[in-house]
């Protein structure tokens, strides 16, 4: 992988700088990913020869224009294996895809008494939909905890999904604890239930090979600039025959068949579910995205992070006084690492890491019950991708090594 | 090593004052109290301040967690308002937060802000500037009795 890698890091121009004159360690992948050249020309190139709006124009650039968004999805279609590109739906993100299953599927089939089940390590974007229409239903949301080693406790999850279960919804990955769920199990749980499944992929698209069909999710929502893509495009990945039968998100231009002065019809999938003009450089951006993935192969990039996991994991869970939260068994355990130093506030650590040039994030990570479940306030979180290297490993440690130094000795001696 | 620059932001009184911060206990008999969270990262201040009857601040105390630099800024807070009268915290506060935003002060408010005046280093770590003010717009909430919250509203991933 090494002389593959170095070529890679080319394609990458922003992590060729320095910061606080150190050379930058990106290690905030779990919140953005850096974008390769493939895609910001991607970007370039549709403005600069191809831009116009799309469907509704007969002239060339429309006809250009269009062809472009439909492939991206067909990209996208293929990247998930989903059956078909109807299936496939823009989205600002995957906050916004979670949001349109909670209002349109589960505006009409949730009722009072109805449980929805989540668990406790979700992201606030597949927990609050859902926590509020429970409220708006009278239903009750029901939460799967975790084994001592941050894991599903897949047994409570049998306890908890009954034929009083609507919806599951479960993050494919988590973006703090580093643990990859079963939601293959999960799903085939819920389906015995008569629930469905929703899958939250923000964390686990851009990270491992993800097939919608094997894992047998109903809705599958993701992000695209966390793989690479830009800010404001995501994949709301549905069932042809839910999506077909839910009501529309939002209503306006481009989503409908016709329009009369008291009713109106919707248009066909995917587009019932894409008001407005839509994000459409966006979506050839997270096109290119998806292309640069695939060429490298997301085998290749899962197996490159776990070889930076096993590497790094056992050397930070032997560091005096650093605690790794989640499972610590690398195999078991993600590029996304939370962990707290000694009894430093993670915000301070992260500053102090910032001053060596290796970027990690510092906070809840927007999980606010998993950081109340574990009686923490906030953690530091350092998260890999493709783009890192070992040597980015090494520079955490030293990093993490001499800010323990300076907080308990360093200053002081200074003087 | 990058870290010498820390010691622009952690000077050794600030983390005297965050390894044995001053007045850091509850006021049973609070006249004024508040609750300000910062939710980017967590921190909690609970402030207690008793005024006297001229408006004079007798008594100040603080409990919560956060960072170095909010509970040093707290500590330093306590320090630099007791005995003051309410519309004298209130400049403070005032002046406080202008300097950490980069805005002129005469020296002499500067000087009345005693250790606390150190934190105008927190301008070049931005992330940091709001750590540093939790403390002063505790005060300046508590003072104008205004409700508990949140000093900004949540912005993560």
């Amino acid at each position: 992988m090494d002389s593959t890698l170095t070529k890679l890091m080319r394609d990458f121009p922003i992590l060729d700088q320095k910061v606080n004159d150190e050379h930058l360690v990106y290690l905030d992948n779990a919140a953005t990913a850096q974008r390769p050249n493939q895609v910001i020309e991607a970007l370039t190139h549709f403005y600069q020869t191809d831009n116009a709006n799309v469907h509704r124009g007969v002239h060339t650039l429309a006809e250009r224009a269009t062809a472009d968004y439909e492939a991206a999805r067909r990209k996208m279609q293929k990247f998930i294996n989903a059956a078909e590109p109807e299936e496939v739906i823009f989205t600002k993100g995957c906050t916004d895809g979670l949001n349109l299953v909670a209002s349109t599927y589960g505006e009409a089939n949730v009722s009072a008494g109805d449980e929805i089940v989540i668990s406790i390590m979700e992201h606030h974007s597949n927990l609050i939909p859902w926590q509020q229409l429970a409220i708006r239903k009278g239903a009750t949301l029901k939460y799967i905890h975790l084994t001592d080693d941050g894991e599903l406790d897949l047994d409570e999850a049998t306890q908890l999904i009954t034929d009083k279960t609507k919806i599951v919804a479960v993050a494919h990955a988590s973006n703090v604890m580093g643990t990859v769920n079963p939601i293959k199990q999960l799903a085939k749980l819920a389906h015995q239930h008569g629930a469905i499944f929703v899958g939250d992929g923000a964390q686990a698209v851009p990270h491992m090979p993800v097939d919608v069909q094997d894992l047998d999710v109903d809705f599958y929502a993701f992000s695209g600039h966390k793989m690479m893509g830009p800010t404001g495009i995501g994949i709301l990945y549905g069932k042809r025959e839910l999506l077909e039968a839910m009501p529309p998100y939002q209503f306006g231009g481009e989503m409908i068949g016709f329009v009369h002065q008291q009713e109106s019809t919707w248009a066909e999938l995917p587009y019932k579910f894409e008001a407005g003009t839509q994000n459409i450089a966006g979506a050839v951006g997270l096109g290119a995205a998806a292309d640069y993935l695939t060429q490298i192969g997301m085998t290749a990039v899962q197996a490159h992070e776990q070889a930076i996991v096993n590497y790094l994991l056992p050397k930070l869970e032997a560091m005096d006084g650093l605690t790794v939260y989640g499972p610590q068994d690398p195999a078991k355990h993600t590029g996304v690492i939370a962990f707290n130093l000694e009894e430093l506030h993670p915000h301070d650590v992260a500053t102090a890491l910032d001053m060596e040039g290796v970027a990690v994030r510092a906070g809840h990570h927007c999980a606010q019950p998993l950081m109340e479940y574990l009686g923490l306030t906030a953690t530091a979180r350092a998260s890999f991708y493709l783009y890192n290297t070992q040597a980015d490993a090494d520079r955490l440690l030293t990093a993490l090594q001499e800010t323990k130094e300076f907080f308990n000795h360093g200053s002081r001696e200074a003087k | 090593m990058g870290l010498e620059k820390l010691n622009s932001l952690y000077r050794e009184v600030i983390l005297d004052h965050s390894d044995h911060p001053h007045h850091k206990h509850a006021l049973p008999d609070a006249t004024h109290k508040i609750t300000l969270k910062n939710p980017t990262c967590g921190d909690v201040i609970n402030l207690d301040i008793e005024l006297d009857n001229q408006d004079h601040i007798s008594d100040i105390g603080f409990t919560g967690d956060g960072c170095t630099i909010s509970q040093s800024s707290a500590s330093m807070m306590t320090d630099a308002v007791m005995g003051k009268s309410k519309d004298e915290a209130l400049h403070m506060a005032k002046t406080f937060s202008d300097m950490v935003m980069g805005k002129k002060h005469p020296q002499k408010d500067l000087d009345e802000l005693q250790d606390a005046a150190i934190l105008s280093n927190i301008m070049t770590f931005p992330a940091r500037i709001k750590c540093a003010t939790l403390a002063w717009w505790a005060l300046q909430r508590a003072l104008l009795k205004q409700p508990d919250g949140d000093i900004d509203s949540e912005k993560e991933e």
